[in-house]
């Protein structure tokens, strides 16, 4: 179990993690949300002990990360955001290296064995890291935070730069890992959450901004329903009947002209699918319609819901065409 | 702690830079002691090719220091060491230790060639004066290990290793000039400052077959204060 209380980080002036208290309890997978610069990794380099906080407590299965860091480091197994290998040396090297660096206790032989079947690495075994592909990489660096069987394992953005097979790899990976292990890894993809985590903690500017169950935090983005549909038409006519349909809140055109199509964004009131008696009307009025896709929500989508959530005290805004924490001006993250 | 040293110590022979200091050291060691006692003549002189050995500590002893922390900085691998259950000083001395090893390593090799002089010496009614060479030996040991802390503690300021090298070969310049910028001051109070300070006039006692334990101190002194430094930087980098 990981309990952190009103953890603060400030580098001179600066304020990196801001007043942050969350627990994880054994067994979760807790996914750490927030776009670049939110204090993720920061955090995540507190827990492990390679920065120490300005202000408040880290405890790791009861124990303090600065009182009693060498316990605390033990049942941490941490892969930072660029994997820590030696590239001189063999994947088998490495691993024994590893397991003599964290005192490991275990069986030598049995345990590395059982690493190298959930990584998948014994394919690699012999071969030196500097000539592995960044997935291997990866899974070498996953399989280092393995050793010693540590109770919590720390993943910093553990699928960046991979190609989408080897994602969905290192995302099973996580799975498979999370039977017995408990598990925080950091993102800023929100369909990685969504996959992965039983929990998300969302931050941003260094604060965190919600704690929720992963459903819910989909759903409450999810209230409206977008789709992205190609309709072959007069575009004027089109759209005001869009605009004008029962159950749409919200329809613009995006101008991609494709043909004489053009793709249109229908916004449907929560819990209304509006695909059916849409199409009926196209029909009628023997306007084509070649295609239609639902758009998912993305990370942008749940921060300003998140905010909006947090402002709810004042009206509802027209939704900004910027999300404000890529502009950096807007005052709505608070 | 032992896991680190072994590392290092493979790391040294995986890399060409372990047999570059081995062969440097091996290389020059060879020609200054021919230069210096065998080929001398009459004036042969066993402190001479000593004292010359510390000078070429300048040049070779950034060899096997400069990559100690500034790699693992560059390749990110210190967060690993620094994330693990070591303790930073334990760390520190793993580093310090495979350094030594293999410097001093290099350097009894080198000593083998010491055996010539029996068979050359000019003096045969007193032989080689061994207590002598001895004490140079152990003294340059010491000096090693002084010089090696200073370059690991540089070290671990810079990820750069190049920066590391050269700004170790500053520092024990800096260190090893000091007894000849000594000639240049006037004042006395200055004068004997400077001195308690050079490398070298500590080193002197050591080439008269004299024990000098306020050296041994000395130079015991300079490892710990730098590896201390070291762990310090590490620290601070931690806190800041």
């Amino acid at each position: 179990m990981i309990k952190i209380e009103h953890l603060v980080k400030q580098y001179g002036e600066k304020t990196v993690v801001n007043e942050i208290s969350f627990t994880v309890n054994d067994g979760e997978i807790v996914g750490f949300l927030g776009p670049n610069g939110a204090g993720k990794s920061t955090t995540m380099n507190m827990i492990t002990g390679y920065l120490s906080s300005t202000s408040g407590d880290i405890s790791i299965d009861g124990f303090d990360i600065l009182e009693n860091t060498i316990e605390a480091k033990r049942h941490i197994g941490y892969l930072p955001e660029q994997p820590p290998l030696y590239l001189d040396m063999t994947v088998e090297e490495y691993m024994n290296f590893i397991y003599d660096l964290k005192g490991c206790t275990l069986n030598r032989k049995k345990h590395l064995n059982e690493i190298i079947d959930v990584t998948k690495l014994s394919d690699a075994w012999g071969r030196v890291i500097r000539n592995l592909s960044k997935g291997y990489k990866q899974r070498v660096g996953i399989a280092q935070a393995l050793v010693g069987n540590p109770g919590t394992i720390i993943l910093d953005e553990p699928t960046v730069g991979l190609d989408p097979k080897q994602v969905i790899e290192v995302r099973n990976l996580i799975r498979t890992l999370g039977r017995d292990h408990t598990i925080i890894l950091s993102t800023h993809i929100l369909s990685e959450v969504q996959a992965v985590c039983d929990r998300v903690l969302v931050m941003n500017k260094g604060k965190l901004v919600a704690d929720e169950r992963t459903e819910e935090l989909v759903n409450a983005v999810d209230g409206n329903r977008r789709l992205s549909i190609k309709i072959c038409g007069p575009q004027r006519e089109v759209l005001a009947m869009l605009k004008n349909r029962p159950g749409i809140v919200y329809a613009e055109a995006l101008g991609e002209h494709d043909l004489d199509s053009v793709t249109y964004m229908v916004e449907s009131e929560r819990g209304v699918d509006i695909r059916k008696p849409l199409f009926a009307v196209l029909a009628q009025n023997n306007w084509p319609c070649i295609g239609i896709e639902p758009m998912g929500i993305n990370l942008e989508d749940v921060f300003l819901s998140l905010v909006d959530k947090n402002e709810s005290a004042k009206s509802r805004k027209k939704r900004p065409v910027t999300p404000e924490f890529m502009t950096g001006s807007g005052k709505e993250a608070e | 702690m032992l896991a680190i040293y072994k590392r290092e110590m493979r790391a040294y022979f995986t890399s060409p830079i372990g047999y570059i200091f081995i062969g440097l050291f091996l290389a020059v060691s060879g020609i200054l002691f021919s230069v210096c006692t065998l080929l001398a003549g009459a004036d042969s002189d066993v402190n001479t090719y000593f004292t010359m050995i510390l000078y070429a500590f300048i040049i070779v002893i950034p060899f096997i220091t400069m990559r100690s922390f500034a790699e693992e900085r560059k390749q990110k691998t210190e967060q690993l060491l620094l994330t693990s259950p070591v303790s930073i000083a334990g760390m520190v001395a793993a580093k310090f230790l495979a350094a030594f090893t293999l410097f001093l390593g290099t350097f009894l090799v080198s000593c083998l060639q010491l055996s010539l002089l029996g068979k050359y010496t000019a003096d045969t009614i007193n032989g080689v004066n061994y207590p002598r060479i001895w004490g140079n030996i152990f003294a340059v040991i010491l000096v090693g290990a002084a010089c090696i802390a200073i370059g690991i503690f540089i070290s671990s300021l810079t990820e750069n290793q190049i920066v590391a090298a050269v700004g170790t070969i500053s520092v024990l310049l800096l260190f090893f000039v000091l007894n000849i910028l000594n000639s240049f001051i006037d004042s006395f109070l200055i004068r004997t400052l400077v001195n308690w300070f050079s490398v070298l006039s500590r080193y002197m006692n050591f080439t008269y077959g004299i024990f000098d334990f306020t050296a041994l101190l000395y130079y015991f002194s300079i490892c710990v204060v730098f590896l201390f430094l070291a762990v310090r930087v590490f620290e601070k980098r931690r806190w800041s």
